[in-house]
């Protein structure tokens, strides 16, 4: 019977996973781009072949509530690529284990936990960005926007697609960002202004720059990287670093407490600080926690290290709760038919 | 088994569908070799209790003793009987050969053996050189030929028939009747039949089980039945007769009308002072015999080939009476509506029973 | 020899009839797959039921979940939105069927075999695929927009199109067979009354499919207020009752409001199911009633227009399932046309890549495998076992309950029941059995009424027969039932290996890292804005499952003309 097979390869793994490590299966959620995660893996068994990674993806808000909902009974060994602000939320719950990998002097000081030894790492950083379809905002007759505040102009309504925070990870730097930015009550009143001309709201964060891609909206809310993904399949795109600045948000790697392959798991940890980790992020991502190493990164606008804002993480963090229950209810209680 | 030992015996048999009561405390004793038919209209009981016997619907109360084995609680499988249903139920699938092989496989003989009492079985019912068909393409007496052999395959101690021939069209069904009885006769074996039909029990059965209500009303040679019915619903239900109002006079006589008819080997039901006097057409006789001779009228004839019908009112005045007579005697006695005749009811042809 | 005569009062203890091993056999038999029943669906079911009525911390709270609910406008809003989609659909989908059957039945137009097969395809697809299809003829860069005059084709008006596409084979199928059963003889009556033909379609046609026609409108209600793939790909934010669930525990962890929602869509789902319960029983006695087959005669116009109309359908079908194809090779669209096999590469994607294409083959082989023996079983042993009445009509109501059950309703219960730390079957959470024992579950009523629609086609005394040939009963059973019912076992596994490939709400919450489906990753793709990639996958599904249909028919044709080469005379 099968069952029976599962129970025994079950029993078997976690026999032979206290034993030794040659045979090591690490579970590693993550939230990066799923035509990245086969790279990852490769270039990682390229100097570890005796650890195979497992990977669980789905957008960073579901990775997130998966991690918190499995916080009793701990399914994933490592996290490698999920947004610091997650990520401060689980040490805050006392769900990661605290360890200072090697060559942790080399990674930028913004690039880590704060802690000593740090509870996370950092591996790049992923910004807002505006995505724009040329083609379609010609056809229709509206001017490039070049701020957020712009996007509220009327001539956008029903041009804009953006991640819904609740379960996006891009969603919630968004608006995080715009909090931060334009404070509370403005940040507020900016989003009411906003969702007037919102189409709709998508699930994940690729989704708006994916559609704003193929024409289905002119402009999506979405990161650069994505942008610069699609610009370089040939879509007809410009990627807008809007002049208030952008939200960012760190992709990191931390270790879940309570693992059982605590060496292998140090081992992920301690290479994805590496030089060779970082040139490896490099190649989607402009700005990444080993910043002398980086190079230009194709259909990337040159100007988005200047445009970070200062983001409070901790901040985000701990408001994180507050904030999305806030935007639902202003928001994902008003999405009625718009068609 | 000894002839004094009956062979089946059932007692006090009770079978209820919830409320509603199928079978009601009957007995009834067969002895082994014996063919006997359970006769009634449907919904009578009488399927019921042939599956009491097969343990396929276990009555509710009462017991079954099978060659001296108290078989009350068993099921099917652990009986001992082969049994026809009125579909036959031939595994449609499966050729003729592995029909009726497919109980003897079960009883761990070689296939050589299998083989060889299969062409036996299918010899024995008519119908050699046909094993290798399906069920579907053969006609419904070969069909029912085939649940037959089928049946017998493994010898069983009991036979049991459920409506085997009613399926099947009158000439087929006269033909298969005597076969049927031939073959019981050849192999000996106690069988069972369930029929509405009067004509095939009293043709095919050693004696007869009339039940009606979920009772049995009579038990007895086809014979028996006919000619001295038990009970009023008897009389009625087995061939033709007439009913006269009647009620009991002095010493031994009965009045029909005004008239005082004489019976003979009946007695009068205790107690009762309304009767009903019974009579079958066939009996009325034309002409003076020595006693109960009434003067009568012919209404209407009705040719039925061999014989004649014919309505008579008579002046006993107990309604219309109807006497079978025979073509010849009708053509003879140039017998037609208005005719002026005297009949006679012989006396021991005269069944009583409560009105 | 005696006749006894009537007494009343039977005589001694009653008759506790002696199982035999058979007996004890088959209710062990039957024990097992109720157990599977209870497991698999009384007990998940319980514990949805359960988590209405908790907080987060699993303490009692009495209704306060439903009063948040019922608070919450944005979520009661959907009631009215999921209520309209339904009906419109139902009213659109079964005129559509209705005129299709009509003139499938009673016209003498040209390739009728063609068009009913063409009308069965969307039974062969994931109900997200009419949605991604339409964001391609009527999107934003839609080849056919302008037919919607500037409407928009993310929320009310794709969901409705999708779910007409896709309720429409269940729809024609029902109607279709009540049509089939009308009496020709009414028929030659209405003619020599000269009635006309208007009148007579409404004295004669109308009356004698209602129960079909009502049966397919609660069908259809109940399909589409269930179903969330067309809403998810196409409502835009036109938010429904089953696409709210999704959000709630998907989106959102929120697993009690989730279950709130789930009881609120249990509701109409149950009502319908049992009202379509109902008609089928009495259409049923309709059907016992012997009537002539009508057999149309050739009428040129009215052939063409039926002939018109049906091409019409037979088009818009086409259409969708032709875009999705088209999309799927298609480089970049709108501004790159040039063909590609670039969407294929799905390990490039969410989703799970390759591996869920063939995680779904799996988990399409052993539901159909697995599903097929416990489904077949069940009713084989339901319904010609002895004894124990209670159990055996607890049995069929377990075997009718899935029906009423919505998918995503289904799938959550699994979640609360399997994934419970103390619960001794909490390993196969994640698993493929898992995904195998819902989908058997989710599909088991329409398997299991098939399965006993065979058994009681059969003579019922073949199992007499058995017992006194002293046959054990599974001997009768795989030398006799099996081989006699083989077409419906076959149409059984079809059934669950196509709806293994094309679900998507059960096993949405239920799939894990290492047992991703081809079904939901479309839905995965689509949602991450990879909508070519998803088309793709929702092909290789219908091509899958077109490609199941075909070796079923061979094998109904081919190998069942040799194994029952009894029923040709």
């Amino acid at each position: 019977m099968r069952k029976t097979k599962l129970l025994i390869g079950a029993m078997v793994t976690a026999m032979l996973s206290g034993t030794a490590i040659a045979e090591t299966e690490l579970t590693v959620y993550t939230a990066v781009e799923a035509e990245d995660l086969k790279k990852y893996a490769e270039r990682f068994n390229e100097d570890h072949p005796d650890i195979k990674i497992n990977w669980v993806r789905d957008s960073t808000g579901i990775v997130t509530a998966k991690l918190l909902a499995e916080k009793e009974n701990p399914q994933a060994d490592v996290i490698w690529g999920l947004a610091a602000t997650s990520l401060l939320l689980m040490k805050g719950e006392g769900m990661l284990e605290p360890y200072a990998p090697a060559g942790l002097e080399g990674l930028d000081p913004k690039f880590r936990d704060k802690a000593d030894p740090p509870s996370w790492v950092g591996m790049d950083a992923w910004v807002a960005a505006i995505c724009v379809n040329t083609v379609e905002a010609e056809a229709n007759n509206l001017p490039m926007p070049t701020s957020w505040k712009d996007l509220t102009n009327p001539v956008y309504k029903d041009h804009i697609a953006m991640p819904n925070p609740n379960s996006s990870g891009t969603g919630f730097l968004d608006v995080s960002s715009w909090l931060q930015i334009f404070g509370e009550d403005e940040g507020w009143a900016y989003m009411d202004g906003l969702h007037e001309n919102i189409h709709h709201y998508t699930h994940s964060g690729s989704k708006p720059c994916k559609q704003a891609a193929s024409g289905e909206v002119t402009i999506g809310i979405s990161f650069a990287f994505r942008g610069a993904k699609s610009k370089a399949e040939g879509a007809p795109l410009e990627i807008i670093i809007p002049s208030e600045g952008i939200g960012w948000d760190m992709e990191a790697t931390a270790i879940v407490k309570g693992t059982d392959k605590m060496d292998a798991a140090k081992t992920l940890v301690d290479w994805s600080i590496t030089d060779k980790a970082n040139m490896m992020y490099n190649e989607g991502y402009a700005v990444i926690g080993k910043q002398a190493l980086a190079k230009p990164v194709e259909h990337f606008p040159p100007n988005i290290p200047e445009s970070m804002i200062d983001n409070d993480f901790e901040w985000a963090a701990s408001n994180r709760e507050r904030i999305l229950a806030e935007w639902q209810q202003r928001y994902d209680s008003k999405s009625e038919p718009k068609g | 088994m000894s002839q004094s030992e009956p062979y089946l015996r059932i007692t006090g048999l009770t079978k209820k569908f919830g409320e509603f009561t199928a079978l009601s405390d009957v007995s009834l004793e067969v002895l082994e070799g014996e063919f006997i038919c359970f006769l009634g209209p449907s919904g009578c009981g009488k399927t019921t209790l042939l599956r009491a016997i097969a343990g396929l619907d276990i009555q509710t109360y009462g017991s079954v003793e099978q060659a001296g084995k108290d078989i009350s609680e068993l099921p099917p499988a652990e009986r001992d009987f082969g049994i026809v249903f009125q579909s036959y139920a031939l595994f449609p699938n499966l050729s003729i050969e592995r029909n009726v092989g497919f109980g003897l496989e079960n009883l761990g003989q070689s296939s050589e053996q299998v083989k060889k009492r299969v062409a036996e079985l299918l010899a024995l019912v008519g119908m050699p050189e046909q094993g290798r068909k399906y069920p579907a393409q053969l006609s419904g007496g070969q069909q029912q030929r085939v649940a037959l052999a089928r049946a017998i395959a493994i010898s069983p101690g009991l036979l049991l028939l459920d409506e085997p021939l009613s399926a099947l069209d009158a000439k087929v069904r006269v033909k298969l009747r005597h076969e049927i009885k031939q073959l019981q006769h050849k192999l000996g074996i106690t069988t069972i039949m369930v029929t509405h039909d009067q004509e095939e029990a009293l043709t095919m059965a050693d004696r007869i089980v009339v039940i009606n209500n979920g009772l049995i009303e009579q038990v007895g040679t086809p014979e028996q039945i006919y000619r001295e019915p038990a009970t009023r619903f008897v009389a009625e239900f087995i061939g033709a007769m007439n009913f006269l109002p009647a009620s009991a006079g002095d010493g031994g006589e009965i009045r029909i009308g005004k008239t005082p008819v004489r019976v003979q080997g009946v007695d009068l039901p205790e107690g009762a002072s309304a009767l009903l006097a019974a009579i079958r057409p066939e009996d009325i006789r034309v002409g003076e015999g020595v006693e109960n001779c009434v003067d009568a009228r012919v209404e209407s004839v009705e040719f039925l080939g061999p014989f004649v019908r014919a309505e008579l009112s008579s002046e006993m005045d107990a309604g219309p009476l109807y006497a079978d007579f025979s073509a010849n005697l009708v053509r003879e006695q140039s017998l037609a509506r208005g005719s002026e005749l005297r009949i006679t009811l012989p006396a021991d042809s005269i069944r009583l029973y409560p009105a | 020899m005696t006749a006894t005569t009537a007494t009343a009062a039977p005589r001694g203890r009653p008759v506790r009839a002696r199982s035999s091993r058979d007996d004890r056999q088959m209710l062990a038999f039957m024990g097992v797959i109720m157990l599977y029943l209870v497991i698999a669906l009384a007990l998940p079911l319980y514990a949805i039921l359960s988590k209405s009525f908790q907080n987060k911390d699993g303490e009692f709270v009495g209704l306060a979940n439903f009063l948040e609910y019922f608070n919450t406008p944005a979520l009661t809003h959907s009631i009215q939105n999921s209520l309209t989609i339904a009906v419109i659909t139902t009213l659109i989908s079964v005129s559509i069927a209705f005129t299709l059957a009509y003139g499938l039945s009673r016209s003498c137009m040209r390739f009728k075999g063609t068009f009913k097969v063409i009308a069965m395809v969307p039974i062969l697809v994931p109900s997200l695929l009419p949605g991604i299809a339409l964001v391609y003829l009527f999107g934003r860069q839609g080849m056919i927009r302008e037919l919607l005059f500037g409407h928009d084709i993310y929320g009310p008006i794709g969901i409705v199109i999708s779910e007409v596409f896709f309720t429409l084979p269940h729809a024609l199928i029902i109607i279709m067979t009540a049509l089939s059963i009308a009496d020709a003889r009414l028929y030659e009556a209405a003619e020599s009354l000269n009635a006309s033909k208007l009148r007579t379609f409404f004295t004669v046609t109308i009356p004698g499919a209602r129960y079909g026609l009502i049966s397919a409108a609660f069908v259809v209600f109940t399909l589409t207020i269930t179903d969330f793939g067309a809403p998810k790909v196409i409502g835009g934010g036109y938010n429904v009752l089953a696409t709210d669930i999704y959000k709630q525990v998907i989106g959102q962890q929120n697993f009690e409001m989730g279950a709130v929602v789930s009881l609120i869509l249990l509701l109409p789902a149950g009502i319908a199911f049992m009202v379509d319960r109902i008609m089928q029983r009495k259409q049923v006695a309709l059907l016992s009633a012997r009537a002539v087959a009508y057999e149309p005669k050739p009428s040129p116009l009215f052939d063409w227009i039926m002939f018109a109309w049906a091409a019409v359908v037979s088009v818009f079908i086409l259409t969708i399932l032709l875009t999705c194809q088209y999309a799927a090779l298609i480089k970049f669209f709108p501004y790159n046309l040039s063909l590609s096999l670039k969407n294929y590469q799905f390990d490039l994607m969410d989703g799970g890549g390759w591996a869920s294409f063939y995680n779904s083959l799996e988990l399409a082989g052993w539901t159909a495998v697995v599903g097929t023996a416990v489904v077949f079983l069940g009713a084989y042993m339901v319904e010609k076992g002895k004894g124990f009445h209670a159990g055996r009509a607890l049995f069929q109501f377990l075997a009718m309950l899935p029906m009423a059950v919505p998918g995503l309703v289904l799938g959550l219960a699994y979640i609360f029941f399997f994934n419970a730390p103390d619960n001794p079957f909490n390993f196969i959470y994640h698993t493929m059995a898992i995904l195998v024992i819902s989908t058997i579950t989710h599909f088991y009523t329409v398997a299991h009424l098939t399965a006993v629609t065979a058994l009681k086609q059969m003579d019922p005394e073949f199992e007499a027969v058995g017992a006194s040939l002293k046959s054990p009963f599974y001997r009768t059973f795989s030398r006799v039932t099996v081989p006699v019912c083989l077409p419906a076992i076959l149409d059984i596994s079809i059934y669950l290996f196509v709806n293994a490939m094309t679900t998507v709400s059960a096993v949405v919450f239920l799939y894990g890292p290492q047992t991703s489906l081809a079904s939901v990753a479309v839905l995965n793709m689509d949602d991450a804005g990879d909508i070519a990639p998803a088309a793709a996958m929702g092909m290789m599904i219908f091509y899958t499952n077109a490609g199941m249909r075909i070796v079923h028919g061979l094998l109904s044709r081919g190998v069942l003309r040799k194994t029952q080469s009894w029923r040709n005379r």
